[in-house]
């Protein structure tokens, strides 16, 4: 048999996050959802490992074979994107962090 | 550091952002599960610069970047008042998107970055596909997004926007962007132009698709845009071949999906006719008939008299009391009345507000003990043993006909009985339909009395006349 695909491992992990995804997110307390949003805005801009990939394209790195050039681009919008994803990363855990001390039990 | 070991801290992140939603339970373990994210998040960025090769200007931009990003990021989490909650949620999904659109722009130009490159430099059909889909859905979100916010934040009607023949509009421009993904994977990666146009097209469709939906159905709009987010990320993680963003971006996109459909329970609509849009218009028609009999209105000194000799009071807040910031005056009235003996419980309709959990987050801000607080489902049983239902803010979700008018254009949605209630007192700016446009035939019931005017000035003056 030939090697299988990593891309199938992937999708593999990536199905079994959506159930786990699935099942975490209906443990959350209707109360608490408008965090749930907040600081699932924060986590997809995980989207940063991306962005500083692109924001270093070509360096240290031998002129790309096929001559494009495209690095210089490619640092300018991963700037960019690095900018707009460190917006969501702290603005949505440090306003999660805020909604979240508000909550608190009767005082008996 | 080696690439098995970079893999595995992006499981390990994936995995922290895992307990972070998890947390998320109960509010005593939120607090810690926030933490675990944030750790995650400094996992994968770290990890990150330590597979990447920096020099002096790399350094430069990715400081610079963080720094003018995340002062911003600190600053809104800061000053962002609670009611406005709704909107910054779509402001933060509008970013996500367009940084996926970024990030799929720069592995398309740079793929050696990215290490997805074949030996002759061009990307494989897989991973272009991926970038593809990643940019499509991310520019969805943002344009989506920006409309969703410009709406929320009053900056355009709430009112739904229905083109002619809107549905064909957006197949043609949904099959624009398929074949233009098949014309950008046929070319090898050359073809940039195809990538842009799919890029634009999903702009243009991201607007299209949430025009038409109206107001009373952001509390969806925000959830789905949420969950698109979460793909867009997904897709990325396919293209850049990493755990964390796969794992994440599977969570949100669930996370978001799964909120879409407790909305649309919480409305008994279906979600496809959410996404077709034009809510409101039917009802609207419906609400012309006019006023049936006449309403009894009654003053601030009337309800505080009754609610101070009551036994058990449910108070229903709505969008109308975050508009008009009552939260905090409606507490220090829940505490008069406890300071009377009065028994004080707070009534939640899943659909309540602009977002899901927004009347939640607006009493915790006003101090309200979270366990005074219940769910629809939870406290519904309790109204016929309530003397008083004080609605203030909210209609539709407290509205008889959508369990006895099957003509009606919310008919099936769960609503809370405050009918049931000795007496219920509504309090609303005029004897108005609501978002839905349906007549609420509860404000002329023998037990209802109106109390015309702000939430938040009708409440202070009920607390005067209280104390």
């Amino acid at each position: 048999m030939e090697a299988v695909d990593p891309t199938i491992y992937r999708l593999a992990i990536f199905v079994l996050a959506v159930f786990v995804g699935y099942y975490v997110v209906w443990s959350v307390t209707p109360a608490l959802h408008t965090p749930l949003m907040a600081v699932t805005n924060a986590i997809s801009s995980v989207i940063i490992v991306g962005a500083l990939l692109a924001a270093t394209a070509g360096v240290g790195a031998p002129p790309p074979v096929d001559g494009e050039g495209g690095e210089g681009f490619s640092r300018i919008v991963g700037t960019i994107a690095i900018i707009l994803a460190s917006v969501n990363i702290f603005g949505g855990f440090l306003v999660t962090q805020r909604m979240l001390a508000m909550y608190k039990k009767k005082e008996r | 550091m080696s690439a098995n070991l970079a893999a595995l801290l992006y499981l390990a992140s994936g995995i922290l952002f895992i307990l972070a939603l998890r947390g998320l339970s109960s509010p005593e373990t939120a607090r810690q599960g926030n933490l675990f994210g944030m750790v995650g998040m400094a996992i994968a960025i770290v990890t990150t610069l330590f597979a990447v090769n920096l020099d002096g200007a790399g350094i430069a931009l990715i400081v610079g970047g963080v720094a003018i990003g995340g002062g911003i990021g600190a600053i809104i989490a800061r000053r962002i008042p609670m009611t406005a909650m709704p909107q910054l949620v779509a402001a933060f999904h509008s970013l996500v998107g367009m940084a996926a659109v970024l990030v799929a722009a720069a592995a398309l130009y740079a793929p050696e970055a990215f290490g997805i490159a074949n030996a002759v430099g061009d990307l494989k059909g897989l991973s272009l596909f991926e970038l593809s889909l990643g940019t499509a859905i991310g520019a969805i979100t943002f344009s989506g997004s920006v409309i969703a916010f410009a709406k929320l934040n009053g900056n355009m009607s709430g009112a739904p926007i229905l083109l002619p023949a809107r549905h064909m509009i957006n197949i043609a421009i949904g099959a624009f962007i398929a074949v233009m993904i098949a014309f950008l994977m046929a070319s090898g990666g050359d073809a940039k132009t195809a990538f842009w146009l799919i890029t634009i097209a999903a702009f243009i469709l991201g607007v299209t698709l949430i025009i038409p939906i109206g107001g009373a159905d952001m509390p969806v709009v925000v959830s789905m845009l949420n969950s698109y987010s979460g793909w867009a990320a997904a897709a990325l993680g396919f293209t850049l071949e990493n755990t964390a963003l796969l794992v994440t971006g599977a969570l949100v996109g669930s996370s978001g999906a799964i909120l879409s459909y407790i909305m649309c329970k919480g409305m008994n609509r279906s979600f496809i006719s959410v996404i077709l849009g034009g809510f409101g218009e039917d009802g609207a028609a419906s609400a012309s008939a006019g006023p049936q009999g006449n309403a009894k209105q009654g003053s601030a000194e009337d309800a505080a008299f009754v609610m101070k000799n009551a036994g058990k009071v449910i108070i229903v807040p709505g969008y109308g009391m975050a508009v008009a910031q009552a939260q905090h005056a409606l507490k220090e009235m829940g505490d008069l009345l406890k300071a009377e003996g009065v028994d004080v419980a707070y009534a939640i309709h899943p659909v309540a507000g602009r977002m899901p959990g927004h009347m939640n987050v607006l009493l915790a801000e006003a101090n309200v003990p979270y366990d005074e607080v219940f769910e629809l489902e939870d406290i519904n049983s309790d109204f016929s043993n309530a003397d008083v239902a004080f609605v203030i803010g909210a209609n539709d979700v407290t509205n008889p006909a959508a369990e006895d008018d099957p003509g009606s254009p919310i008919y099936g949605m769960p609503v809370l009985q405050v009918w049931k209630a000795g007496t219920v007192f509504f309090v609303k700016r005029s004897l108005g339909s609501g978002y839905a446009g349906v007549e609420n035939p509860l404000f002329f019931r023998d037990n209802t009395m109106m109390l015309l005017g702000d939430a938040k000035k009708m409440t202070e003056e009920i607390n005067k006349a209280m104390g």
